[in-house]
């Protein structure tokens, strides 16, 4: 690309990249959620999404459902396995090491990936819906329509999941198990099951994302591990823990890695989200707006 | 000039003025005590000390060349053994290899190192049992092993925290000896922190009295134990 | 020395070890091609974990991007006997020399900034994906096209340039996996051994008693990039093809320390045990399968997920601890290795 690109390319193209970020902020704020509360890495949270977005084409394909119209079926099927996998393979062992947590999620995540690879096999597969080649133009700005609804879906589940924990009693108990474990079990929280919990909203925000990201990309089973890792980019720079970090990070890496495969080639755009990564572990590992891990 | 020497040393974490403006020498040879009630910074000093932390003002010298600064495992290197107020054992190695690990410090070979591990588990009565894991020990054989451990690693001064706490008086009555023993034999520097006033008031030449980080007092263990200020540090907090 | 070294050990395991490698010496003999390359990723893979587990189990760093190691190592080495015709032998040096270079600057990141446990691992897949995507557009090495060696048939067995039957790579392998065991045997016994132990039970009092945490790590994840470099050097000579999205690829990462957890971080033996384990019920799987008529790609990563799942549940400590309970070979070395 040479200097004579005019910058509403840039524009158009950090536009978009800043819609697909409000989407990929919603996925790591499930990362970020279950992490700031449950102290578990989620290394299967990737996978978790292509499972939605896989029954977001199942939905699609033989129902004739929109996905995004289904995100709410889609959020609540992916809260159940949430709560599931919290209740049934981490609360027991809720005391092991912390990496050994981390080996079963990788595990899960193994286990997952393979089976959708069984199931629907290893070609991409996508939804076209109505929308999917119109768009919208403000001013110089050419954004796609099915970016722009995805991305005010993912504002509206942000904003909800940030009003539950703030004004609800669960989302208030929750925040008092992730800031003092033993003050909430002294308080006689049932901390397990509201672990359960927080797990099944990760999930259901994975979910959802997941519902709105099939509507702009193409879904294989490979794409699990990429997100999974993409949503640690965007959780550990955003903040590991702090959900406001987690969708700032989502919108700082969505327009890294647009401009950056514009810029370079599309290929090596993750490159960038591994160099961000790599650079805030070693300089600021709590993140832009992370606390210190207590 | 004093095997130790800490100079104005003073140490705060976040605002909490935890030792303030210590001074105090151990001269080479000597037991020296350092005493005082709970918090009052002992084993702040003994972090100083050995590297841990970093004091904010002041300094520590060993054999005159200033150690301040260093990373612990500098420190032990130079010659500065410590054990910790709640013991560290290697929980999966056996008695004998923990000790081994100490002893590697002095030791150039794996071999050698056995040999003068053994020496020390004999020393401190933990012979019979230094094939057994050291998570199968009882606390006071922990704390022997602490010392073992320490004392393996060959150092001209030995920093001992609340070693005692926990012992039956005859367990006590032995480590004394042994301290003494070595103290008298090797010319091994020791400053112990200690709440058992039975066995530091023995032990040492010297007391040094700490209460809320600063040097209340300091002098022979009969000096001191009249002092009024100390009097009334350790009954006004706790009984003596 | 060698009586040092044999200290402890008990004579039944050693029976059971002289056994084991005269089958392993002549079966070559009695099993013909398809059972003789599983025998060789079974050692492929022992070699492998055992490499990973110096710097998981001995270190206690757990590392998820080791594939770039083998990777580094298999691309050096098919560079230089590619573009240059320098034989493997000569150009392991540069395999192993690259990969610890990467191994020290991950390392020398990892804990000058104190980047530990979770984040450690986080920041090594980083690091091999970045390899991953950088490989692919490295043009030298062909990038996502892919790197070829040139086949010749195989009538007569050149050691030198590697280029030969599967006969001779099983050997060399075998070779490379007892050496390997060997090496760690000795290490474990060292001062290393005992430093990296109290290292990873406790560091300050490791600290405490003289040992530089630091170099001691460093010396860990060093030598086990190094060590898997150059089972990357007898891949690429192998399979004679390399293709950056599969061999940096983060699954070579999980597939390859599948072995010494399920067979025992930490433990001598765990890595060839899991090894072993996985491989031969793999195998086994996808010859029952195949009976059946199901080809399914992806089952045996389910089974390797599962068979993961279980370990990590009820048997954290992998399979050879109370497997070598019942072989009654768990005598007097209570410092993790049996």
């Amino acid at each position: 690309m040479g200097p004579g690109v005019p910058i509403e390319i840039y524009l158009n193209v950090a536009a978009s990249g800043l819609l697909t970020g409000l989407v990929y902020g919603l996925m790591a704020l499930g990362l970020s959620v279950i992490f700031g509360v449950v102290r578990v890495v989620n290394f299967a949270h990737g996978e978790m999404m292509t499972i939605g977005m896989y029954i977001a084409i199942v939905l699609f394909f033989q129902l004739g459902l929109d996905p995004l119209v289904m995100m709410v079926p889609i959020a609540a099927v992916l809260f159940a396995l949430g709560y599931l996998m919290q209740a049934a393979l981490i609360n027991p062992f809720i005391n092991r090491p912390e990496h050994s947590q981390f080996m079963l999620l990788v595990a899960v995540a193994l286990i997952m990936v393979n089976a959708l690879l069984i199931i629907f096999g290893p070609d991409a597969k996508g939804v076209q819906t109505s929308y999917s080649f119109d768009s919208f133009q403000f001013g110089p700005l050419i954004v796609d329509a099915a970016k722009v609804y995805a991305a005010i879906a993912a504002l509206a589940v942000a904003a909800a999941l940030f009003a539950f924990f703030r004004f609800s009693l669960t989302g208030k108990a929750i925040r008092a198990c992730a800031d003092n474990y033993n003050g909430a079990l002294v308080v006689g929280l049932n901390v397990k099951q509201l672990y359960a919990l927080t797990f099944g909203i990760g999930a259901a925000c994975v979910g959802a994302a997941g519902s709105m990201l099939v509507v702009m990309i193409d879904v294989t089973p490979a794409l699990g591990p990429a997100y999974t890792l993409l949503a640690f980019v965007i959780v550990i720079t955003g903040g590991l823990g702090s959900m406001p970090g987690a969708l700032l990070g989502g919108l700082l890496i969505g327009v890294t890695e647009a401009l950056g495969g514009l810029l370079f080639t599309p290929s090596a755009k993750s490159m960038f989200a591994f160099a961000i990564l790599v650079l805030v572990l070693l300089f600021r590992p709590q993140g832009i707006l992370g606390r210190r891990a207590a | 000039m004093a095997r130790l020497e800490v100079r104005n040393m003073s140490k705060s974490f976040s605002g909490l003025r935890a030792v303030q403006d210590v001074s105090f020498d151990v001269p080479q040879g000597e037991i020296v005590g350092l005493i005082g009630p709970n918090g009052a910074g002992k084993t702040t000093c003994f972090n100083l000390i050995a590297g841990v932390y970093r004091p904010d003002q002041g300094e520590v010298l060993f054999d005159g060349k200033r150690i301040d600064g260093l990373r612990p495992d500098e420190i032990c290197r130079a010659g500065i053994g410590r054990t910790f107020q709640i013991v560290k054992p290697f929980a999966g190695l056996s008695v004998l290899e923990n000790v081994i690990v100490g002893a590697l410090n002095a030791k150039s070979s794996v071999i050698q190192a056995r040999t003068e591990a053994e020496d020390v588990l004999r020393k401190l009565g933990l012979w019979n049992k230094r094939d057994q894991a050291a998570s199968a020990l009882t606390l006071p054989e922990r704390k022997r092993l602490e010392v073992a451990r320490a004392l393996a690693t060959g150092p001209s001064i030995l920093l001992l925290d609340e070693v005692m706490a926990g012992l039956r008086p005859t367990e006590m009555d032995t480590m004394v000896a042994l301290f003494r023993d070595l103290n008298a034999k090797t010319g091994l520097t020791i400053l112990l922190i200690e709440h058992v006033m039975r066995a530091v008031m023995t032990l040492s030449k010297k007391i040094v009295v700490l209460h809320h980080g600063e040097i209340i007092a300091s002098g022979t263990p009969a000096e001191v134990s009249r002092d009024p200020a100390v009097l009334e540090s350790y009954l006004g907090e706790e009984a003596l | 020395m060698i009586r040092h070294l044999l200290d402890g050990v008990p004579s039944r395991g050693l029976a059971m070890l002289a056994i084991l490698l005269v089958l392993l010496l002549i079966a070559p003999y009695f099993v013909g091609g398809y059972l003789l390359t599983v025998l060789f990723l079974i050692l492929y893979f022992a070699y492998v974990g055992q490499a990973w587990n110096i710097m998981m189990g001995f270190a206690g760093q757990l590392s998820l991007g080791h594939s770039l190691y083998v990777g580094l190592g298999a691309y050096a080495a098919a560079a230089l006997y590619v573009h240059f015709g320098v034989s493997p032998w000569v150009g392991l040096f540069a395999s192993v020399v690259i990969s610890a270079l990467a191994g020290a600057v991950i390392g020398f990141l990892a804990f000058r900034f104190g980047v530990g446990g979770v984040y450690f691992a986080i920041l090594t897949i980083a690091f091999a994906e970045f390899a991953r995507i950088g490989f692919d557009h490295f043009t030298w090495v062909h990038g996502s096209s892919g790197f070829f060696l040139p086949v010749s048939n195989y009538t007569q067995n050149d050691l030198w340039n590697l280029r030969g039957s599967p006969v001779m790579f099983y050997y060399l392998m075998l070779a490379l996996t007892v050496i390997a065991f060997i090496l760690c045997h000795v290490l474990l016994r060292s001062r290393a051994g005992y430093y990296w132990l109290a290292i990873r039970e406790s560091p300050e009092a490791a600290q405490a008693l003289g040992i530089n945490i630091f170099k001691y790590k460093m010396y860990a994840v060093v030598l086990s990039a190094a060590m898997t470099s150059l089972a990357g050097v007898i891949f690429a000579f192998f399979y004679n093809n390399l293709f950056p999205e599969q061999i940096f690829h983060i699954s070579r990462s999980i597939e390859l320390i599948l072995g010494p957890i399920i067979g025992g971080v930490g433990t001598l033996f765990g890595p060839i045990v899991g090894a072993f384990l996985l491989t031969a019920l793999a195998e086994g799987m996808r010859e029952i399968m195949l009976q059946l008529g199901v080809e399914l790609p992806g089952v045996k990563q389910v089974f390797y997920g599962v068979c993961l799942l279980v370990v990590v549940m009820f048997l954290p400590d992998g399979v050879w601890p109370p497997l070598s309970r019942l072989l009654g070979l768990d005598q007097k070395t209570p410092d993790g290795e049996s």
